[in-house]
């Protein structure tokens, strides 16, 4: 083919293969490569096969860390998604009230993760946060360095905070790029707020929320250092998550092989789980005929 | 079905207007009848898409009021005025088919399931979509999609007038053709008021009854398509209508004829008349179809410099230059010229005078 003759082209290429083998291919490799040996120190390593994958998916903590996990996200999104979109609807459309709105619903996203979490421990501190000593002041006792509900909902408060304006600002975007005569025809045609929402405004933001879902998806699955900072996995283990819980078993225990293993896992169901979300999403609505 | 009253419709964007030129319509006082095909005509920035939206509810003019079948609508939103309005772009509702999108008006203002299932069956018959009602919409052909918002509003038997917004801007050249002329059966059929905004003379000519030409926020001539090509009652639509446009020389009166630098056209006794009674700056107005290019003299030509000629295959149009006025003129299929000298005849009939930019007429 005529095409393949002259390679040259492929020179233009190479800067970016280099940067995406040091930076994803070979450390993921470097991953694999620890998954399926046994190493005790440099130069000495012996092949294990697929013990450590193994260990690792009989591991019955880690079970507990990927339920926990589940359910946590599962909240995150359940919380975040539907009250972004309704935010984004109540946000105005133009003026200076935009401007300042946007500016105030993006503020949280500026915040470096770890002091995220030590913002929430002071705000949820029973004796001086104004969260917890508030809640204390009622007669409900609010602490979450003691009680694994407590800890629970002081984390999803904090993600919810946190990630909640991410979808707000992708759904207002995918509200504004909608031509204005989509909503002149729904008034001719007597459409109610709701149907015009439930026809117009939401099939137009099917794009951004694929993004906006499978960003928090991703993200409150490999969520690490607020939990980290703000409970350090506890009390108990109730709020270790999968990647806490990997930060133990390599770090803690220097246990590498299963570590690697226990990686390798993780990224397939976040793989899984995305494509998932994808698929469901892009049919969604587009299959009925009634 | 309605007649549509403007009763003294002006309408600016701003909430203060200082000067004349702030407003987007200046002002309109008219009477649409019922049942006619209305296209409102004019270059962009001219107003007509804020017209139409005043007709539709979805602005409320500034000063003056709307008038259907003489009730006052100028306080009403667009839903409860019973007027349907085809945009620019297709409008849909992209996950439900295409007989859920025209039965959607219908559910809207709660039908029951027998009525609504009649009248989409009865409008997909008359616009052919009577076999794609079971499909997605979003999947179909623009033109189709075009013709499923153009249901929405047929669906509903009470709807008083069908607005349309430049809605064949969007389909192929082709399809073009097909679609206008779809919308002049159904025109026929329904004998609902149309009223379609276009800046494509060639649509508002055949698709209308009556064209409307606007011109900087104001409505300067309207006329079945015949009345704007022989007597434009304006330079504008001289310029506007036609292509080439109307040819204009600045002229003075002298006698029964009209002075072109030192050339004299002569005039019909009434031109001259008209001319004789107006002040204000006069030109002569001729339509290039009607401007006749003869290769050698002819009895009250005038010898002229073609400068070029375009060949549009059933006929030429010839540029040429008399006294330091560019002309242009259309020559039949079958005559030539054949150098630059050649012959400009201007028949009395087709002589048009105007007076500060405004044709001279009987009436006024």
């Amino acid at each position: 083919m005529d095409k393949w003759k002259d390679n040259k082209a492929w020179f233009l290429v190479l800067p970016v293969f280099i940067i995406v083998a040091f930076s994803a291919v070979i450390p993921l490799m470097t991953v694999v490569n620890y998954s399926i040996q046994d190493i005790f120190g440099p130069g000495q390593r012996v092949f294990v096969g697929t013990e450590w994958f193994k260990e690792v998916l009989s591991d019955g903590r880690l079970h507990e860390a990927l339920w926990r996990q589940l359910i946590f996200s599962g909240l995150v999104l359940l919380i975040e998604i539907p009250l972004g979109v309704f935010i984004a609807l109540l946000m105005p459309k133009k003026g200076w009230g935009a401007s300042i709105s946007l500016v105030v619903i993006a503020l949280p996203l500026l915040i470096p993760w770890n002091v995220i979490g030590t913002i929430w421990i002071i705000f949820t501190r029973p004796d001086i946060g104004l969260f917890g000593a508030a809640i204390n002041g009622m007669g409900i006792v609010f602490d979450h360095t003691a009680s694994s509900l407590d800890a629970w909902i002081t984390l999803i408060l904090m993600e919810v905070w946190h990630w909640t304006p991410l979808v707000a600002l992708l759904a207002y975007a995918g509200l504004r790029a909608i031509p204005e005569a989509y909503f002149q025809a729904a008034k001719i045609d007597g459409a109610s707020t709701w149907a015009t929402f439930w026809y117009i405004q939401l099939p137009k933001m099917r794009g951004v929320l694929t993004i906006a879902l499978l960003l928090r998806f991703m993200d409150s699955f490999l969520i690490y250092a607020e939990p980290f900072v703000l409970t350090g996995g506890g009390p108990g283990n109730s709020t270790t998550f999968l990647s806490i819980y990997l930060v133990k078993v390599a770090v803690g225990q220097f246990d590498l092989g299963p570590a690697a293993a226990f990686s390798l896992i993780y990224f397939l169901i976040i793989l899984l789980f995305s494509w998932l979300f994808y698929q469901v999403l892009q049919n969604v609505g587009k299959g009925e005929t009634s | 079905m309605a007649e549509i009253t403007l009763d003294n419709i002006a309408h600016c964007y701003l909430t203060t207007p200082k000067k004349e030129s702030d407003y987007a319509l200046r002002l309109i006082d008219n009477i649409w009848e019922d049942g006619g095909a209305y296209a409102l005509l004019g270059p962009s920035g001219c107003g007509k898409t804020t017209l139409l939206n005043i007709i539709s509810g979805l602005l409320t003019p500034s000063k003056g009021r709307v008038l259907f079948d003489g009730k006052d609508v100028t306080a009403l939103p667009p839903e409860k005025r019973n007027i349907a309005q085809v945009f620019q772009f297709p409008v849909l509702y992209d996950t439900m088919t295409v007989f859920n999108n025209l039965a959607f008006p219908l559910k809207n203002r709660g039908f029951n399931k027998e009525d609504i299932n009649k009248r989409v069956l009865d409008v997909a018959e008359i616009l052919d979509l009577t076999d794609c009602l079971n499909k997605k919409a979003a999947g179909l052909s623009a033109d189709a999609k075009q013709k499923i918002s153009l249901g929405r509003g047929l669906v509903r038997k009470d709807v008083a007038a069908i607005l349309f917004d430049e809605p064949l801007t969007v389909i192929d050249p082709q399809l073009k053709w097909q679609l206008r002329g779809k919308l002049k059966e159904v025109h026929e059929q329904l004998k609902l008021t149309f009223i379609y905004v276009t800046h494509d003379q060639m649509e508002a000519l055949t698709f209308a009854d009556k064209v409307i030409v606007m011109y900087e926020g104001a409505i300067v001539q309207i006329g079945t398509p015949q009345e704007l090509f022989e007597n434009p009652s304006h330079k504008f639509v001289g310029y506007f209508i036609g292509s080439p446009g109307m040819n204009f020389l600045p002229c003075t009166l002298n006698g029964n004829k009209a002075m072109i630098n030192n050339i004299g056209i002569e005039l019909d006794d009434r031109t001259a008349a008209l001319g004789e009674k107006s002040t204000g700056t006069l030109e002569l107005g001729i339509r290039p179809l009607y401007l006749e290019v003869h290769p050698e003299e002819v009895e009250n030509s005038f010898p002229t410099q073609v400068k070029s000629i375009e060949d549009l295959g059933s006929y030429k149009i010839i540029t040429a230059d008399l006294s330091g006025n560019t002309l242009r003129a259309i020559l039949p299929e079958g005559k030539d010229i054949f150098s630059e000298n050649a012959w400009l005849r201007f028949p009395k009939s087709w002589i048009r005078l105007f007076a500060n930019d405004r044709l001279l007429t009987h009436q006024g």
